[in-house]
């Protein structure tokens, strides 16, 4: 048998093999092969707990799968909060019809995943759907994590003359998964950043323990996620395009397809919102750690225009930055 | 050639500026046709660092924009025919009609797809053999070719369940009567660059020399658009008003011959009913005699609910350029990019997106 059936999710004996055979044996820990209906843990100290549903078409891109981006996603989420990332559930809802050998490729992607972002999964479902009720496969991770003492990120508490920190290229998941899902080829592939960023976040708090607001920018990109900490801190927000590091490759698509770079999502980025004093550590934190080599500080906070984000750009203009509701879609001519 | 960083170069565009400041032009008011061009004007400030006597209005040129309701309320009804598949360029998709959006109708369980080029449509009519593939083509001479090369090859080929709703627009007839409205007092306009690609910069020399009015065809970048408005400036000087190419990397003056003879091999010139300004006579195209079994307008006639405009929309009077997004009173709050009244918010072409999206210049 080499595709999931109805009766792998039934609880049966089929079912009770699928996550023998497949799960237990590839994301192997002692919590998990324990099969208790619940992982219990020692915990103390502040806890961060959090949760995200992943639904990507196509499951593959490059760059990446959808049980990275689900690993990935949710250790993000942690990490956003100033957490080291410790625990994860995994669920996993399947199509029936979906080939075995697939569901293999993305568990071991995600036990890869895991072990770089020093994670355990330690509980988890499945469920089987009939075909077409979902494609291919919908994974739901939660996540807790342990926040160190006297850390706290939040999107309230940028304050007038603090830097903006980023910890990379911009727009590459997003273009990635657009061009595969499109069927367009660039000259050069654009992959997705898709990474677990624990540990950069690890490096980047030890040495910048007044970190005011950290948060990956996933959809909507870098511009939502300074709209929201521009309105939920009253403060103005001015960028730096000329700072900004986008790909060639990514600017070229975003030109071509008629998007914005700044409004891409990405899966292996991080903004901090960082108090001056400490600007230049946290930069070099970012910089040593996995996946911040190419971090850049690009723009301010201010007490001037509350609630709003500005570009300077390369140009030399000034133009406002809004938050974009609406899908993006792709131009005409 | 590094189109996106030699075309943005900080220091050319500063030369370029002050050589503009430096033109013996008193005041000029100057309109971008494209809608392209709108959104490099907004994207990258150029409002704000050219000259207070140089003023930039946004005009017609974003098909979505244009359309008029009745087409997109025809739209509407025809997606109702049984079994029929819809293939629409996305911005279209959204655009409020009288009642309802091909986007609802979708959700009400209508087959609309989106696709990228008519050639796609023409494959999704290839898998559904037994089904009737309509295209939605709107657009200016742009894309009118790609729909026209889309038809003889559903003929060549023999894919009888592929047809064409032409909603096509023709740009010099309606500049021309924009100009000889006489109501916006221009004194530039700057020609669109894809579109000129196709029709070449001869096309706007007439309507420059009968209206008195310099007219460059710019590309899409902020040099071009710099580039445009000095040589529209150096005209005004010269009081030489001409059609000019500052595009030359991607415009001829006869323009694309190949283009313009398929073109003209599967459409004829027809009156077109443009939002906010009506019927303008020979500006649109309509498929030909010969090819009718590939008219949706003939295969499928449809009569919709009598049409009706979005009270307080001015989308209208924003694409004549007689009005700015900013003297709208739903701009921003009634009508968003989440939930657009007008066209010129869908769009991402349109002034209002534009004007939205970049959020206006920042003054001072």
């Amino acid at each position: 048998m080499d595709r999931i059936l109805l009766a792998h999710g039934s609880g049966g004996r089929l079912a009770q093999q699928l996550v023998e055979e497949v799960f237990i044996e590839s994301l192997t820990n002692p919590l998990l092969a324990s099969m208790e209906d619940s992982a219990t843990v020692d915990f103390h100290g502040q806890l961060a707990f959090t949760t995200d549903s992943y639904v990507v078409t196509p499951l593959f891109f490059p760059g990446g799968n959808i049980g990275k981006l689900a690993v990935c996603g949710t250790v993000n989420d942690l990490a956003a909060s100033g957490a080291k990332p410790l625990y994860l559930s995994l669920a996993m809802i399947l199509e029936e019809g979906l080939e075995l050998s697939v569901l293999k490729e993305v568990v071991d992607t995600i036990r890869l995943a895991a072990q770089e972002a020093g994670v355990s999964i330690v509980t988890g479902d499945t469920k089987v759907v009939e075909r077409g009720a979902c494609q291919g496969m919908f994974i739901n991770t939660a996540g807790v994590g342990r926040v160190p003492e006297g850390i706290v990120s939040s999107a309230s508490r940028a304050r007038p003359g603090d830097r903006i920190l980023l910890s990379g290229a911009i727009g590459e998941h997003g273009m990635a998964v657009l061009s595969k899902r499109q069927g367009l080829t660039f000259q050069t592939e654009i992959r997705s950043d898709c990474a677990p960023l624990g540990e950069l976040v690890a490096n980047l708090v030890s040495v910048c323990p007044g970190v005011r607001c950290l948060r990956d920018p996933t959809r909507g990109g870098v511009a939502t996620v300074l709209n929201e900490i521009a309105q939920r801190s009253g403060v103005g927000v001015f960028l730096d395009e000329g700072h900004i590091p986008i790909p060639e490759a990514v600017a070229g698509a975003c030109e071509i397809m008629g998007f914005d770079p700044l409004y891409v999502a990405n899966e292996g980025k991080m903004i901090a919102v960082v108090p001056v004093e400490q600007a230049d550590d946290a930069l070099s934190a970012m910089r040593r750690s996995p996946y911040g080599e190419g971090a850049q500080d690009i723009g301010e906070v201010t007490e001037e225009m509350p609630g709003k984000v500005l570009l300077r750009t390369a140009f030399g203009s000034t133009r406002f930055l809004p938050t974009l509701d609406g899908e993006l879609l792709p131009r005409i001519c | 050639m590094k189109y996106l960083t030699e075309f943005r170069n900080q220091e050319l565009a500063s030369g370029l500026l002050k050589q503009i400041a430096r033109r013996k032009v008193s005041s000029a008011r100057i309109m971008e046709f494209c809608g392209g061009h709108t959104v490099t004007i907004f994207r990258h400030g150029l409002r704000q660092l050219l000259p207070p006597s140089i003023e930039l209005v946004s005009g017609p040129g974003c098909p979505v924009c244009v359309t008029s309701t009745y087409d997109l309320d025809v739209v509407l009804e025809m997606s109702k025919t049984p079994d029929i598949i819809l293939a629409t360029f996305g911005d279209l998709f959204r655009v409020p009609a009288s009642h309802g959006s091909l986007r609802e109708q979708k959700a009400l369980g209508e087959d609309i797809r989106i696709v990228y080029s008519p050639l796609d449509a023409l494959n999704v009519a290839r898998d559904n053999p037994s089904r009737p593939v309509v295209f939605l083509g709107i657009g200016f001479e742009t894309t009118a070719p790609a729909v026209a090369l889309s038809v003889l090859t559903a003929r060549r080929e023999g894919i009888d369940n592929y047809s064409v709703y032409s909603m096509h627009k023709l740009s010099p007839p309606i500049l021309e009567t924009i100009l000889s409205s006489g109501t916006l007092d221009l004194q530039g306009l700057i020609c669109p660059g894809h579109v000129s690609t196709i029709t070449g910069g001869k096309v706007w020399d007439p309507l420059a020399r009968q209206y008195g009015i310099p007219s460059v065809v710019a590309g899409f970048e902020p040099l071009d658009i710099l580039q445009a408005v000095d040589m529209i400036c150096a005209q005004l000087e010269a009081g030489s008003p001409r059609s000019e190419i500052a595009y030359s990397r991607g415009v001829t003056w006869e323009g694309n011959l190949r283009a313009q003879e398929v073109m003209k091999e599967v459409f004829r010139e027809a009156d077109a009913n443009w939002r906010g300004v009506g019927w303008v006579p020979g500006s649109g195209l309509a498929i030909r005699e010969e090819f009718a079994p590939f008219d949706a307008s003939r295969l499928f006639p449809v009569t919709p609910p009598p049409s009706r405009e979005p009270p307080g929309c001015i989308c209208g009077d924003i694409l004549r350029g007689a009005k700015a997004p900013s003297d709208c009173g739903l701009f921003g709050t009634r009508c968003t990019p989440l939930d657009p009244v007008g066209p010129c918010m869908v769009s991402s072409e349109g002034s209002c997106s534009a004007r939205y999206r970049y959020g206006g210049e920042v003054d001072g």
